[in-house]
């Protein structure tokens, strides 16, 4: 992809997010996550069952990156194991901190490639990775709990 | 006017974020750095040669801020910036005197420094703060500043200036209708200062804080000004080297005068030097001419914004260098970001004052805010790459 189908595929996902929105919020895990200095704020919906990654909708205020990032980070995770979400997540921040990465694992969010160098635009790339892992971590908590119970 | 003094000019930028920190011209730089080459010593000591005249150069910036403000020397403190002078203040000057209920009027357009401080005091003292309600215009009107005021207030606590709304308070006024009451003014002159005149014996203001950094100075380097006989009691938070005359155990420390009192341990030297020559500077242009600079460019960057139809301004009525505005359905980061690629320097999100999103209801502004090195030619980029919202939601990625 050269830089200006990036820029569409970015766009695309800004203008029109997917999963934006949410009527029904039982069985779903609630996190924030937001970027005081520039006011992105998202909240994220999470419903994870035996470790699979269910559904997550996602409401929120915040600049195209963050809203983009967030509505490609849902794609790529809805249906996949804890496991490999992870996998991905940590993937994706490692392109982000610029480390090397593998890029197979990233498929549509590795349009973030060069935004993520510019300003402080690696922030609001990463904003709803942070709201998904602690999403994750509620939930792992939670289960921890129950098989001790 | 002045751009060749600035050596961060000579690059290809337009920078309009003047709020946040200005740039600074290349005497402040030499000052500094003369400091530092060639007579680098402590303050204070004065028992040979270059240390004498590192005391000669901070005191006599000292003198040259006092002037520069209408104050006299004693009642200068040099701090790390207006944040420290605004805590100072609310720690050292009023948390021994408020009780609980007393209360202390702000606005919802205080920056941060001016707001903590106060809340603060409201969990320790348990003094009340209250908000002056602002007009439709964002700023502050006596007849609100009145309504506001009850048999407990003790303290009003304003901007002179503030940094997103670009309003400037009719001081005086405030000041005079307050001593009538028994009432204290402190004044943020963190933005006031650097844009128009000050003097505080005609404005009568009991504090005033400030910030080297926003005008022309150095960073980590700022003013406490206070009424002599209300510096006297300012309790010192920091105790140290510096600011004592004598101790020999806990029962016999003797300090110092004030203002050497307030400035325990080894000062910023090379700023306060900086800010002298900074002070110096701005004198030799004139702060008149400054005003009426940034007044005119204002003028003519909001009579270009309005005309353009997905621009909103959220201060056009305001008598100073800043404009805050939105595209419409553009966030403000992304405007930022689409800008910067064309090297200009703007702001974007809620500069500090997190609670002008209850009055104005809008949390996010990209907010221009100029300086007298600016020019009629850099607002004409700026509009010309506003004018097509199309080309900023194409570009802002
Ligand atoms: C109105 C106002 N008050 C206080 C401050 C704090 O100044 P400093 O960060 O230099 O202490 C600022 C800086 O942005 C300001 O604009």
């Amino acid at each position: 992809m050269d830089a200006n189908e990036k820029r569409k595929v970015i766009l695309e996902n800004y203008s029109h997010p997917y999963n934006m929105g949410i009527a029904e919020t039982d069985g779903y895990i609630k996190t924030n996550s937001n970027n005081v200095s520039c006011i992105d704020n998202i909240d994220l919906y999470v419903k994870i069952e035996n470790d699979i990654i269910k559904d997550v909708r996602f409401t929120g205020e915040a600049c195209a990156v963050a809203i983009s990032s967030t509505s490609i980070m849902l794609k790529e995770i809805i249906g996949k194991s804890i496991d490999d979400v992870l996998a991905y997540t940590s993937q994706f921040k490692n392109m982000v901190d610029d480390e090397p990465y593998d890029s197979n694992i990233l498929n549509n969010a590795n349009v973030f490639d060069s935004v993520v160098r510019t300003g402080n635009r690696k922030v609001c790339a990463y904003l709803p990775y942070n709201a998904l892992l602690e999403a994750i971590d509620i939930y792992k908590g939670v289960d921890l709990k129950e098989k001790k119970g | 006017m002045n751009r060749e003094d600035f050596p961060m000019l000579k690059q290809d930028i337009i920078y309009f974020d003047n709020g946040a920190t200005t740039f600074k011209p290349k005497c402040v730089i030499d000052a500094m750095s003369e400091y530092y080459s060639n007579y680098c010593a402590n303050a204070h000591r004065g028992d040979y040669e270059i240390s004498y005249k590192v005391d000669l150069a901070y005191e006599s910036a000292r003198k040259k801020v006092a002037d520069f403000i209408n104050a006299s020397r004693d009642e200068i403190v040099f701090t790390s910036g207006a944040t420290e002078s605004l805590n100072m203040i609310a720690n050292g000057f009023f948390a021994p005197i408020l009780e609980p209920g007393d209360e202390v009027l702000i606005t919802l357009s205080e920056h941060a420094s001016n707001v903590l401080p106060w809340f603060k005091l409201a969990k320790t003292n348990g003094i009340i703060v209250n908000y002056i309600e602002l007009d439709s215009n964002l700023h502050v009107s006596m007849a609100n500043l009145k309504k506001a005021i009850t048999p407990h207030t003790r303290v009003i606590s304003l901007a002179g200036l503030t940094n997103v709304v670009g309003d400037i308070r009719p001081l005086k006024e405030i000041c005079e209708f307050a001593h009538s009451n028994n009432i204290f003014v402190v004044v943020d002159g963190a933005q006031s200062v650097a844009h128009t005149k000050t003097d505080v014996k005609a404005m009568d203001c009991d504090f005033l804080a400030f910030s080297a950094h926003k005008m022309c100075g150095p960073t980590g380097v700022g003013v406490l000004y206070g009424k002599s006989e209300l510096l006297e009691s300012i309790v010192p938070t920091n105790l140290g080297g510096g600011m004592n005359e004598s101790f020999d155990s806990i029962e016999e420390v003797y300090l110092k005068d004030i203002p050497t009192r307030l400035e325990a341990g080894t000062p910023n030297i090379a700023g306060v030097i900086g800010l002298g020559a900074a002070v110096d500077y701005l004198s030799n242009i004139g702060m008149n001419e400054i005003e009426l600079c940034l007044i005119k460019l204002k003028k003519y960057l909001v009579e270009k914004l309005v005309t353009i139809p997905h621009i909103k301004i959220i201060n056009e009525e305001c008598e100073s260098g800043i404009v805050a505005f939105n595209v419409d359905g553009i966030f403000a980061q992304d405007v930022a970001y689409y800008l910067n690629k064309y090297h200009i320097c703007v702001r974007a999100g809620n500069h500090c004052a997190k609670m002008l999103k209850n009055a104005i209801g809008v949390k996010n502004t990209v907010r221009i805010s100029l300086y007298f090195y600016n020019t009629e030619k850099e607002i004409d980029k700026l509009v010309e790459l506003l004018q097509d919202k199309n080309k900023i939601l194409n570009e802002m990625i």
